[in-house]
């Protein structure tokens, strides 16, 4: 690994002049399994590594009346981990315990896996889909970013020189709300995915129609992708298996996929339709359960 | 070159304190600055779990971590299984089920069914294949090391 300096803030302040003094030769680190892994095979070499670990505000998770919010520096386990996560948000247990194995996820955030912003991210199209805000702090203030609009590119974020994200807000989910999120991988286990899909649905008192749903798809675009007309489709309407096919339709058109080792685009493109078909079928499931 | 770090850490129920730079690994303190070269290093970058190691109750790839990282933790390496000259009850039954062929993972594979132990001390056999997920072995097709974490965790539960 190349040589660098490796400072431990303890303070936002401090972290953001530490930002602010060395641009882009400057490198947050939260988990690490991402940065670490890309230093030794030389694929980021910065001058200043900011361990994100000792600052307070990158570390919180909270649930208060508007939703929670999640720390960037919040472990993938701390989130599995927490029970009203699990019963408010089961779709952000659906993905972070998907994340490479135990080991992998007892480091690795949520807020790194946004950073890093690979198409394939696993956490991505669950945040996307439960409406999450990205809070960003910068030289020049606060900034928010729906997390649909954080992602530019393989590998490339909205965050600007010296621009941290601290944490994600996600809205409280409605009472008829549910969420899920999944992921075609050829194993078991702690692989990429060939795409991955996410559903959140709110329906109406009854279970019979929808109010609102949002469906993003992964690993299937240049970025994490949110299919807006895919949601917007079944708002109003009721809940049948034939518009569940319908916004599948969609989101399969929506996609822009590349072949390569892990599939083709025509693999891609049908396995977007599928995996929202599932995910909308999930997150109804979740709905009518009473579990979000 | 930048300047090299104190760190200070508790690993395997001792305290101990070391200079290193800010480059070197979790893994690589251990085996080179520390001279515990029970963890090993496979592919060095988070996919064998050859290097598992437990921080502060939390099962991690020590290659994905760095040394200076440690400071102020709680480390437990294979070296710490044992006591006394006692295997621990996981050793004991990898060893009796012959949970390993080449033993270069094995290692690996006790933190991290420990950690699993720790965290579920009588996992199911889909929980037991789950928390090894991020271990891999090319010698024993996994049958005999999930055989032997189940035999372990009769033998934890009859010492009690």
């Amino acid at each position: 690994m190349h040589d660098f300096q490796y400072v431990t803030p303890d303070t936002l302040k401090e972290a953001m002049k530490l930002l602010a003094s060395h641009g882009h030769g400057a490198q947050l680190l939260a988990g690490g399994t991402d940065l670490i892994v890309k230093m030794r095979v030389r694929r980021s070499r910065p001058e200043l590594v900011v361990d994100a670990k000792h600052i307070p505000e990158l570390n919180v998770l909270k649930h208060n009346a508007e939703g929670l919010t999640i720390g960037a520096a919040v472990s993938c386990r701390r989130i599995y981990l927490d029970e009203r996560i699990a019963a408010q948000y089961p779709a952000l247990v659906d993905c972070t315990t998907l994340v490479g194995g135990i080991q992998i996820q007892g480091r690795a955030t949520i807020g790194g896996n946004l950073c890093n912003a690979a198409p394939s991210a696993d956490t991505i199209p669950a945040l996307i889909a439960l409406g999450a805000v990205a809070h960003l702090r910068g030289p020049k203030g606060k900034r928010k970013l729906a997390v649909e609009e954080f992602c530019l590119g393989p590998g490339k974020t909205a965050l600007r020189k010296g621009e941290m994200l601290v944490h994600l807000k996600i809205p409280k989910p409605a009472r008829n709300a549910g969420a899920f999120f999944l992921r075609f991988i050829p194993r078991n286990e702690m692989d990429i995915a060939v795409v991955n899909a996410a559903a959140a649905v709110e329906l109406d008192a009854r279970g019979k129609k929808f109010v609102s749903a949002r469906i993003a798809i992964g690993a299937a675009a240049p970025t994490p992708l949110y299919v807006e007309e895919a949601g917007a489709l079944l708002a109003g309407e009721p809940v049948s298996e034939n518009l569940i096919a319908e916004a599948a339709r969609i989101a399969a058109l929506a996609v822009r996929p590349i072949t390569d080792m892990r599939g083709t685009i025509e693999q891609r493109r049908d396995l977007a339709g599928v995996l929202t078909a599932r995910a909308l079928r999930g997150a109804i499931r979740r709905a009518k359960e009473g579990k979000k | 070159m930048s300047s090299k770090k104190r760190v200070a850490a508790t690993v395997n129920g001792e305290g101990v304190e070391f200079l290193c730079e800010p480059r070197q690994s979790l893994l690589e303190v251990l085996r080179e600055k520390l001279s515990m070269t029970g963890t090993k290093e496979g592919c060095n970058d988070g996919n064998c779990g050859a290097c598992s190691v437990i921080v502060d109750g939390t099962l991690v790839n020590s290659c994905c971590m760095l040394g200076v990282e440690i400071d102020g933790c709680d480390v437990q390496t294979v070296e710490g299984l044992a006591k006394k000259g006692r295997l621990h009850p996981l050793q004991k039954t990898f060893l009796e089920e012959t949970g390993m062929q080449c033993g270069f993972c094995t290692p690996g594979f006790l933190m991290s069914s420990k950690a699993l132990l720790d965290a579920h001390p009588k996992p199911s056999e889909h929980q037991i294949r789950h928390w090894l997920s991020g271990n891999l072995c090319r010698c024993t097709g996994y049958d005999k090391i999930v055989r032997a974490v189940q035999k372990a965790v009769r033998l934890l539960e009859a010492e009690k």
